[in-house]
């Protein structure tokens, strides 16, 4: 009873944040509610008893990217009042699309479900089950490759990341590795034969 | 022998070259010398060629020169079929075409444009040998067209009279139509037998008769009467009969040398020569030889009616001529191939010499060429007068000359045919032996007889023509005499062709008559218990009392029967239908199709049409590529919404 | 008591709203991304609640795939994001038209 409580309340409280997310005029607030929304989807993960991934969200998400977001937001000067201008122009077609959506997911969802264990309650899981365990030990035998990927695919936006924004600039005193690595002793030493001076 | 065959049609073609492209160089003389001597060495080796098929029996020579293209199996050869059909009609082009040249040197003495003359008249003689040597369709047709060609551009010599130029523009329209035909006719042949070559395709012309093809969906045809009636159409352009005869009469405004050797004596006979060539394929349709039955004739009849009311001494010989044509193809109808080859070969002399006759009289009038203006000429021009004399009377058939031995075989062949249509022909063909005699002789008279209406200038300057005109009128007038005698027995009832000309036995109406042939002399006397030498007379004799006897007739007639004058001035309204009906129409639905087809639905439709349509197809879509990010969001994200939807609607 | 249903149909809500969002903010990269976030996370709902009612493990790997896969998404789009501004000092994506050929 109280999970369903917890349940509508919370899913209120992130509906709300994400509407938030998408009218409010500042973006700095709109990032606000963005974490928000994300801390409430944390707990309605931990009612699916999926500590680990909430965890992660709170930590990476909250934690990482949306420092990242505040911080580019204000370090960025930003003229909102310009990107205000004509907010509502496309609200109607907007507001089309997301209804459509809505409905043929809840068509979906209420009426061709057919199959789906959703009726049944939750059983709780016993309290020596540990959903991290379980997440790791899938993930470090039948899913390592991807996960390998995964590692691939972070590493790859940290270089794009860095290499998009690092600015190279003029006059830089830089070491050239490879012109040093190349470098052959006839670059450097000159012998040269001398006739030793006689008298 | 080959190589004298490719010699005889390279000769004239060499001369033609020479006298075309450096006729600046060689200067006049220079021009007439070459293309004498091409056109002579032509003629001495026809005539070895005529004595070796003729005289000493030699087989029919039928090869290959030279293989132009292989295309699908289809060989396109230019090659040649050398029989006696082809040795005589041979002989005939390259003599006439001769005495023409020499006559040129006299008729054409002043024209500035001498050299071109003779380099034309040299190619004529080049094509009519390729088209007479052809053994196979495609050289048949390129001879065609050549020939067409060059009589486009001798009709138009004297380009700067827009009459000229109407008149080739004409025979050039005129002959497109039977083009046509012709072209069709050898396509069909083609479809049918799978070759052009003339042996194969008279080879197969057996199987090709049960064949059977739909014009029109539901009513089958045989293949041979289609064909066969095609071909004829083109023969119809080329020789001029009804209802493609009007360029004829036209082509005078050419100059005279010409109307004697293209538009009497050797291109106009194309037709016939085809049609006698292609006699193993008519044979097998009755229904087509029917049709040149009765177009010859209808042709020879009502052609003659023309000339008795022209005034142009040209025109009235024109006219003749379009008439004689008609005799021969009626001839072709009656399955009397021989006699129609025999009256080409005869008219080809007799009618070459009244035209050169003409000529030569158009010289000493300063080029008038209104006979009421003439008269009494007889006195001044005794050699013209001679010659026109033995033409006039070897045309109308006097009995003896060469016109009455091939005219009256023909006339009795078409008696005895038993086609249908061959009594309507035979009448037309007995009423046009008194037109004939009539306007012959009117045109005579009032040439040579009477009084001299012409005025004094004209008068004091009149003399006889120099040699060159009066040499080949008398080496023309020999064998409008007595070409006949010899040339009867074997040509018209012996077996002179041998196997160029086939005839089926149940159509073999010469074969019939040869039983009664016993000599010239038995013939001519046979001749007088049939009605033709009578007519003849008569047409002669009132000729004489109504043009010089008694002239005020001529009138009075005219004034009774105002309507038939004006419909004979007036040529049936022949072209008076042409030029309102088909002319104004064709231009009328070539406006229409310029208009709706070219302007509206080519231009305006397809050509800025399509580019509209693009541009304005891209004008709609460049809006998609706006170039904004976003809207390649919203695209992504409608099309996922439409997507869901689809996949519901699905499953 | 709380179904699969109600968490699936919350997390078609909150699609509909940040997909709502990205017609709204078309002009705006920042909260477009942000937008973008929120369409992971209902996708991520989505997983989650399968992989708890499924008893199945493999939802949450992929949810922890998604959440590497948006890290690294939204890292360099920033990233592309300032060097964007540094360029035109403006983020307003309605001046954002090169892509039109």
């Amino acid at each position: 009873m109280f999970a369903t409580f917890l349940f509508y309340a919370l899913s209120t409280v992130l509906l709300a944040a994400a509407v938030g997310v998408i009218t409010v005029r500042n973006p700095v607030y709109a990032a606000l509610c963005l974490i928000l929304a994300f801390v409430t989807s944390a707990v309605l993960w931990l009612l699916l008893e999926a500590e680990f991934l909430a965890v992660v969200l709170v930590l990476v998400y909250v934690g990482a990217v949306m420092v990242l977001f505040l911080f580019v937001v204000m370090m960025l000067d930003i003229n909102t009042a310009t990107l205000r201008e004509g907010f509502l122009r496309y609200a109607p077609v907007g507001a089309i699309v997301a209804g459509l959506l809505v409905l043929e997911l809840a068509y979906v969802i209420w009426f061709r479900s057919e199959g789906l264990p959703g009726g049944t309650p939750l059983v709780p899981r016993d309290a020596a089950y540990s959903s991290t365990e379980e997440l790791g030990r899938v993930l470090y035998t039948q899913y390592l490759y991807p996960f390998e990927l995964a590692a691939m695919l972070l590493l790859l936006a940290i270089v794009a990341a860095i290499l998009l924004t690092m600015r190279s600039r003029p006059g830089l005193k830089v070491q050239d590795v490879a012109e040093q690595v190349k470098v052959r002793r006839e670059d450097r030493v000159r012998i040269v034969t001398m006739k030793p001076e006689s008298e | 022998m080959e190589r004298m065959y490719l010699a005889i049609v390279l000769c004239p073609l060499i001369a033609a070259l020479v006298a075309g492209l450096f006729g600046r160089q060689i200067g006049r003389s220079g021009a007439h010398t070459i293309t004498i001597l091409g056109v002579g060495a032509s003629f001495m080796m026809s005539l070895l060629v005529l004595k070796d098929q003729w005289l000493d029996g030699a087989a029919a020579f039928n090869g290959a020169v030279y293989t132009w293209a292989v295309v699908d199996g289809i060989t396109m050869d230019v090659g040649f079929l050398v029989d006696r059909l082809t040795a005589l009609m041979m002989v005939v082009v390259t003599s006439v075409s001769l005495m023409v040249h020499v006559y040129t040197i006299g008729y054409m003495h002043d024209d500035p444009g001498y050299q071109r003359f003779f380099s034309y008249i040299s190619l004529f003689t080049f094509a009519m040998l390729m088209l007479v040597m052809a053994n196979n369709f495609l050289q048949l047709f390129f001879g065609w067209e050549a020939v067409g060609l060059v009589s486009y551009l001798l009709i138009g010599f004297w380009y700067t009279r827009p009459t000229a130029i109407f008149a080739n523009m004409k025979a050039f329209l005129v002959n497109r139509v039977g083009d046509f035909g012709f072209i069709l006719g050898i396509a069909l042949i083609l479809m049918a037998t799978g070759s052009l070559d003339y042996a194969t395709v008279f080879a197969k012309a057996p199987e090709v008769t049960n064949q059977t093809i739909e014009v029109w969906s539901g009513t089958p045809w045989s293949v041979m009467t289609v064909a066969c009636i095609l071909l004829f159409v083109g023969a119809m352009g080329k020789s001029a009969q009804m209802p493609l005869h009007v360029w004829l009469p036209d082509s005078m405004e050419g100059p005279t040398p010409i109307s004697a050797l293209i538009h009497a004596a050797t291109m106009v006979t194309a037709g016939v020569f085809m049609v006698a060539r292609m006699s193993p394929l008519f044979e097998y349709s009755e229904t087509a030889l029917s049709v040149v039955l009765v177009i010859g004739a209808t042709t020879a009849l009502f052609t003659g009616f023309l000339g008795v009311v022209q005034n142009d001494i040209k025109r009235v010989v024109a006219y003749s001529t379009l008439s004689q044509l008609g005799y021969m193809t009626a001839a072709l109808g009656a399955s009397a191939y021989a006699a129609g080859v025999f009256h080409l070969m005869t008219h080809a002399f007799f009618k070459a010499l009244l035209f050169l006759a003409a000529g030569s009289v158009i010289i000493a009038m300063h080029h008038e060429q209104d006979i009421r203006k003439m008269g009494g000429l007889r006195k001044y021009l005794p050699v013209t007068w001679l010659t026109s004399l033995v033409g006039t009377l070897s045309l109308i058939g006097f009995p003896g000359f060469s016109g009455f031995f091939s005219k009256d075989a023909l006339i009795e062949a078409v008696g005895h045919a038993g086609r249908a249509g061959a009594t309507y022909a035979w009448w037309c063909l007995l009423i046009g032996v008194f037109v004939t005699a009539l306007y012959s002789f009117r045109m005579y008279f009032l040439v040579f007889h009477g009084q001299e209406r012409m005025d004094a200038e004209t008068k004091a300057h009149l003399h006889e023509s120099p040699w060159v005109v009066t040499v080949p009128l008398v080496l023309l007038a020999i064998p409008s005499v007595i070409i006949g005698w010899p040339t009867i027995q074997p040509v018209v009832f012996g077996d002179y062709f041998g196997s160029a000309i086939v005839v089926q036995e149940a159509n073999d109406v010469l074969g019939e008559l040869a039983g009664e042939f016993h000599g010239p002399w038995a013939y001519i006397l046979h001749a007088f218990s049939a009605p033709v030498p009578y007519l003849a007379l008569a047409g002669a004799l009132t000729a004489w009392y109504v043009y010089l006897r008694n002239p005020g007739v001529a009138e009075a007639i005219r004034q009774r029967v105002q309507w038939l004058y004006a419909l004979l001035m007036n040529k049936y309204y022949f072209d008076d239908f042409n030029q309102k009906v088909l002319a104004r129409g064709s231009v009328g639905i070539g406006n229409v199709f310029w208009r709706v087809g070219d302007v509206l639905i080519i231009d305006g439709g397809l050509v800025n049409g399509s580019a509209r349509v693009v541009s304005w197809a891209s004008q709609v879509t460049r809006q998609l590529q706006s170039g904004y990010l976003y809207h390649y969001a919203f695209a992504m994200v409608i099309g996922l919404a439409v997507l869901v939807g689809w996949l519901l609607m699905g499953a | 008591m709380v179904t699969l249903s109600h968490y699936l149909t919350l997390s078609a809500l909150l699609f509909a709203i940040s997909v709502a969002g990205i017609f709204l903010n078309r002009k705006n990269v920042i909260v477009l991304l942000m937008c973008v976030e929120l369409l992971l996370l209902a996708v991520n709902f989505n997983f989650i609640a399968f992989s708890r009612y499924l008893d199945d493990p493999a939802g949450q790997v992929f949810v922890f795939f998604i959440l590497t896969v948006a890290a690294a998404e939204s890292a360099i789009g920033l990233a592309i994001l300032v060097v964007l501004f540094r360029s035109r000092r403006s983020i307003n994506v309605q001046e954002l038209d090169v892509l039109k050929g």
